[in-house]
């Protein structure tokens, strides 16, 4: 694989650039693999990438659907973070930092990996005791956490409504300056790069019909482009996963429901962080091509569209205006949907299943994209040794039925309302 | 925009209703035995069909009332509506 260096770029300007290899090849399904990674979105790549760097397995497929990157991990609004007030996903996120502060070195591929904070706005005083609670949990984890108040909020987005007489005034804020943003689709392409690099087969437009389970334990997959035997399957597809459940007649603590996200027209740089309304769901960045990123609430209904409905943009971004007013001069440039596999207690799942050699990888709820490098690392931790890291031990399935739930923000199981 | 057709107060926009979850979820009998596998199912485990989905919605700003709709979690079609004790066929 031809390294991606100022030098290359210098000696193929010689040749148009007409003579770059091809970031990953198409190969043809082999009858059989080690490792069948089902999924090539953000973690089913990094799967395939750590399964190849660190356990030295490389007779690798990752089984898409579609096109690589073409689903969560090209639709989220690339915020990137580990602000979590529980152990198992504080920890488990701030490895994903370390991670992601080295990728673009690791990956060979500049994934604009910006850290450039988030701040949660706090918009009472119960919220500030909230934030200083939670912010005192990072802490400890060894994460960084700063509560700000009102004035040292305003010094840093003053663009926000920092005026008397408003709804939800602008008490303070959480601030973990280490968190940000990458450029999302650069992940998915650097990670799909690097394990093609290594052997790694990646099979697009190839759908998953069915499994191939003898006496409990996988054999194989079957799929649009025929059967492929497989000594160890991972599931790592997002909101299709009840989908590939019900095939292997699963019931999983896991609802799949649609999210919108938009960006804005373009505009000046205005906005350097990631920021967070207190009194509702609404969080905006600005992009580097300066549109505003703007994302919210669930439509809130079951749903494997992909596609939005007014109401819920509507509801978001009066949020929005409500935070920042300037918001409501810009126009819109782009709105989409995804779909999220929402899990019971909004944590993760990353587990061995009731099937020998079958794994599984889902429930990332809205927060997946950060997620990508400690999802793959740990994701293929234990199907390469057949058992959990301490990282992931806590995103067990079983966690329902012990009553052992990581339950961030305290909901329950209204997956629609969190 | 989705429509909704209350059985109670005819057609109305989702606006007017709060989303309530799979209506095919049945709460174990109390008066038997259950098992943790019983509570675990009624309380955490979804089948979240891609396709006709019977779901349970509120008419929270009119009737107030509970109502049963068969929609399509692909298409987003409302087939029918029922009322919460109705029997659906």
């Amino acid at each position: 694989m031809q390294k991606y260096s100022i030098f290359n770029l210098v000696k193929n300007a010689f040749s148009n650039h007409e003579n770059w290899d091809l970031a990953w090849k198409d190969p043809t399904p082999k009858e059989e693999y080690d490792v069948v990674i089902i999924g090539g979105g953000g973690h089913g790549l990094a799967t395939a990438y750590y399964l190849a760097k660190e356990h030295n397995i490389t007779n690798v497929a990752i089984i898409e659907k579609g096109w690589i990157g073409g689903g969560n991990v090209g639709r989220n609004t690339t915020i990137i973070r580990s602000n979590y007030m529980h152990d198992e996903n504080g920890l488990f996120s701030e490895f994903g930092m370390d991670l992601w502060r080295k990728m673009s070195q690791d990956l060979n591929y500049n994934v604009m990996f910006s850290p450039r904070g988030i701040i949660n706005l706090a918009h009472s005083d119960a919220q500030m005791n909230a934030y200083a609670r939670r912010g005192n949990s990072m802490r400890l984890n060894g994460i960084d956490a700063v509560l700000l108040n009102r004035e040292q909020v305003k010094e840093i987005i003053p663009m926000a409504d920092f005026s008397e007489n408003v709804r939800f005034p602008i008490f303070g804020g959480l601030m973990q300056p280490s968190a940000g943003t990458a450029r999302h689709d650069a992940v998915a392409w650097g990670y799909a790069r690097q394990a093609d690099s290594m052997g790694v087969d990646i099979i697009q437009n190839c759908e998953v019909t069915g499994f191939d389970v003898v006496a409990g334990k996988i054999k194989g997959i079957r799929t649009s482009r025929g059967n492929i035997k497989a000594k160890k399957v991972g599931i790592c597809v997002a909101g299709s996963t009840n989908i590939l459940a019900e095939k292997l007649n699963m019931t999983l603590p896991i609802e799949t429901h649609l999210l919108q996200a938009c960006v804005s027209e373009p505009v000046k740089p205005v906005l350097d962080n990631v920021v967070t309304f207190g009194a509702g769901h609404f969080y905006v960045s600005q992009s580097d091509k300066g549109e505003m990123v703007m994302g919210g609430d669930l439509d809130g209904y079951n749903s494997y569209a992909q596609r939005g409905n007014l109401p819920t943009l509507q509801h978001v971004l009066t949020e929005g205006i409500a935070m920042m007013p300037f918001l409501s001069k810009l126009k819109m440039l782009r709105t989409w949907g995804g779909i999220m596999d929402m899990s019971m207690d909004g944590s993760p799942i990353i587990d061995k299943t009731h099937i020998e050699g079958l794994y599984l990888n889902c429930g990332w709820c809205y927060g997946g994209f950060k997620a990508t490098p400690a999802s793959g690392w740990t994701f293929a931790h234990t199907i390469a040794q057949d058992r959990v890291h301490e990282l992931n031990a806590g995103y067990s399935l079983n966690r329902f039925s012990t009553g052992n739930l990581i339950d961030e923000k305290g909901l329950g199981t209204k997956t629609w309302i969190s | 925009m989705l429509y909704i057709n209350c059985p109670h107060c005819g057609m109305r926009s989702q606006n007017e209703f709060s989303y309530g979850g799979d209506a095919s979820v049945k709460r174990p009998e109390l008066n038997k035995e259950v098992s943790d596998q019983e509570w675990d199912d009624f309380v955490y485990n979804r089948k979240s069909l891609r396709g006709k989905h019977l779901e349970l919605w509120q008419h929270i700003s009119g009737c107030r009332q509970w109502i049963k709709v068969e929609r399509d979690t692909a298409t987003h079609e409302i087939f029918r509506t029922f009322k919460a004790d109705e029997e659906v066929a």
